[in-house]
């Protein structure tokens, strides 16, 4: 029986619909990844899944319970780490976890050999007596992934997780959130901008526009895409520009001085241009299509713009916090 | 029920232990009925002259001061709701599973408690004002502090729940503190004012909780008696329901009421509000 089932799913905001009728299922163990860019409703369907927002039509089970129904039910089956910071400042990080673990009705000896395991793997064993007022925006997200842990929920909703975190920190968490999942079956529920860390994800849904435009494997989805890619550069790109438009009949774009194009069965075609171009290439280089090439495709937009777009979406969630 | 007694509890302890962590905030509900009791005491005191029972102007308003601070800080249970909605934290309280009941009726019991607490230390200075404490006083007083400041922490409750800044509910409590303060018979006896404003004050649960409070201290003299004012006018210091002189007991009873209708219509906006 699958863990997460949702039929029909909507949400509507005055005018706005945020969640436009989605269905689908998440088995039990599994890593499911939920793309889209800002705004396409990804928050929005998680909060009706953990039970903070009440659809406005369409059902939804969590662990075989109604969210509508069951919610207490469905409360305690999952873990929500939220999209922006939901600590408290003023409680220390011990605290904020013996809240947490209090709420839940974690066990006293289970609760303190969770948050030394936990708090050891984030690497904030040592502040734990620390206010939060004190920790740096890493520290915090990271509290917040070891909070949503510290009752092992079956589900784990991880609303951007790692935004922020340095690549080490995202590895060594992730490292241990497959580890749970191998050994008691933790499904995971993700959304993230971030293509290496949806990489991870056994399936994946992209949303737009509050609808799911895809759902399958990370690698049919990229077989979806149409060919690899191919990136040249050369002294004269326009001379590679147009032979690979008149004489292969391909479409070329060009970014940042390297031409690139999408090719069918790559391995072949490179030899067989190499061969027949008539000026002096510097570099050539054949890749399989990235989620990054998935989500272009499928959504018209980039996931995200370098790193200028991570410091405006965290300055979005500092906004949001302070409005 | 379970997920009701451990929202109760869980929410009431994480109110306490952000009391203990967060002290301007005890400072900042001292300040203002300090404030008062000095002013109004010294400025006062000589033109009021002495009340019967040998009794004081300041030894009259100290009893309504620690009514006072024990309402300031009651009324802060609804800023709790509000800066933990600003701020996120109320996500992680709605996400686990308690109870919405439960939560609202944590956040009171915290409120009331930290209340509590401010009131007991209030007590501090009663032999500075010239009055004596004794255990039976305290048995007394702390029961009543209590009901009195649940009853209030519902009224900070359900104007918190469809507030979404801090701001504007801090509005909201300024406009509500002092009306609530000065009906209340703190600084003079409810029998004196006009007819209308009696009225007023007779729905003021702090009314009730200022006459109990007094009369814990003063003696039920104190109240249903009278006061000899300048030009030998004389009114009752107390509280007079339906032509009857309230005690102790019943003063209880009535903030009692008040509070339980309070408290349910916070508990019932909230459920509304968040699903
Ligand atoms: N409480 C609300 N009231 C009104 N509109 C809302 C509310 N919450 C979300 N929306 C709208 O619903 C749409 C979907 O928002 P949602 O937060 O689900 O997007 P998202 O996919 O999580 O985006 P992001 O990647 O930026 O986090 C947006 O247009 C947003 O403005
Ligand atoms: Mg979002």
């Amino acid at each position: 029986m699958p863990i997460i089932e949702v039929d029909n799913l909507s949400k509507q905001f005055g005018e706005i619909k945020a969640v436009d009728g989605v269905s689908f299922k998440v088995e039990e163990g599994e890593v499911f990844g939920f793309l889209g860019p800002n705004g396409a409703g990804k928050t929005t369907t998680i909060n009706m899944l953990c039970t903070l927002l009440r659809p406005t039509s369409g059902q939804a089970r969590v662990a075989g319970l109604d969210v509508i129904k069951d919610k207490n039910d469905v409360r305690r089956a999952i873990g929500l780490v939220f999209q922006e910071t939901t600590l408290d400042d003023y409680l220390t990080a011990e605290q904020n976890i013996l809240f947490h673990a209090l709420a839940y009705a974690v066990p006293s000896e289970v609760r303190k050999q969770r948050t030394k395991e936990l708090l050891t793997l984030m690497e904030l064993w040592e502040r734990r007596k620390s206010k939060i007022r004190t920790y740096s925006g890493g520290m915090k997200r990271r509290l917040e992934i070891a909070r949503g842990l510290v009752h092992l929920p079956r589900v784990l909703f991880l609303d951007e997780p790692t935004l922020g975190l340095d690549p080490q920190t995202r590895n060594r968490i992730w490292e241990y959130i497959l580890d749970l999942r191998e050994k008691q079956g933790l499904t995971i529920f993700l959304t993230t901008h971030y293509m290496d860390e949806a990489e991870h994800s056994d399936r994946i849904a992209v949303i737009d526009h509050g609808k799911i435009v895809a759902l399958n494997t990370p690698d049919s989805l990229k077989d979806q895409v149409g060919g690899d890619v191919l990136t040249i550069s050369s002294d004269n790109n326009e001379l590679v520009e147009d032979e690979l438009r008149d004489k292969y009949g391909l479409v070329p774009e060009v970014n940042n001085g390297t031409v690139s194009v999408r090719v069918p069965g790559g391995e072949e075609f490179l030899p067989q241009f190499v061969r027949a171009y008539e000026g002096t290439l510097q570099s050539i280089g054949l890749r399989r299509p990235t989620l990054e090439d998935v989500f272009l495709h499928l959504t018209g937009r980039e996931i995200r713009d370098e790193k200028v777009d991570e410091r405006a979406l965290m300055r979005n969630a500092m906004r949001a916090r302070y409005r | 029920m379970s997920e009701t007694y451990r929202g109760i509890w869980v929410v009431a302890f994480r109110e306490l232990l952000r009391f203990v962590a967060d002290r301007s905030r005890m400072i900042s509900s001292f300040m203002f009925p300090l404030i008062f009791l000095v002013v109004f005491g010294a400025g006062f005191s000589r033109i009021v002259g002495r009340l019967e029972g040998d009794v004081n102007f300041i030894q009259f308003i100290y009893p309504g001061i620690i009514a006072m601070t024990v309402v300031m800080s009651s009324l802060f249970a609804g800023t709790s709701v509000v800066v933990d909605r600003e701020y996120g934290f109320l996500k992680e309280v709605l996400v686990a599973p308690l109870s919405r009941v439960g939560i609202i009726l944590g956040k009171a019991l915290g409120g009331s408690l930290t209340a509590l607490i401010q009131g007991t230390i209030m007590l501090a200075i009663a032999p500075l004002v010239g009055l004596s404490i004794s255990p039976l006083l305290v048995l007394q007083l702390l029961p009543t502090l209590l009901v009195l400041s649940l009853s209030l922490s519902g009224l900070g409750i359900l104007m918190a729940t469809r507030m979404r800044s801090q701001q504007g509910f801090q509005f909201l409590m300024q406009l509500m503190v002092f009306p609530l303060i000065f009906l209340s018979g703190v600084f003079f006896p409810v029998q004196g004012v006009p007819t209308w404003l009696q009225i007023v004050a007779k729905f003021n649960p702090l009314t009730y909780g200022v006459d109990a409070i007094r009369q814990i201290f003063l003696g039920p003299r104190a109240s249903g008696s009278v006061a000899e004012l300048p030009g030998n006018e004389t009114i009752s210091t107390g509280v007079i329901l339906f032509n009857h002189p309230m005690g102790i007991i019943e003063d209880v009873a009535v903030i009692g009421a008040i509070g339980a209708v309070l408290l349910l219509a916070g508990v019932w906006s909230f459920s509304r509000t968040e699903a």
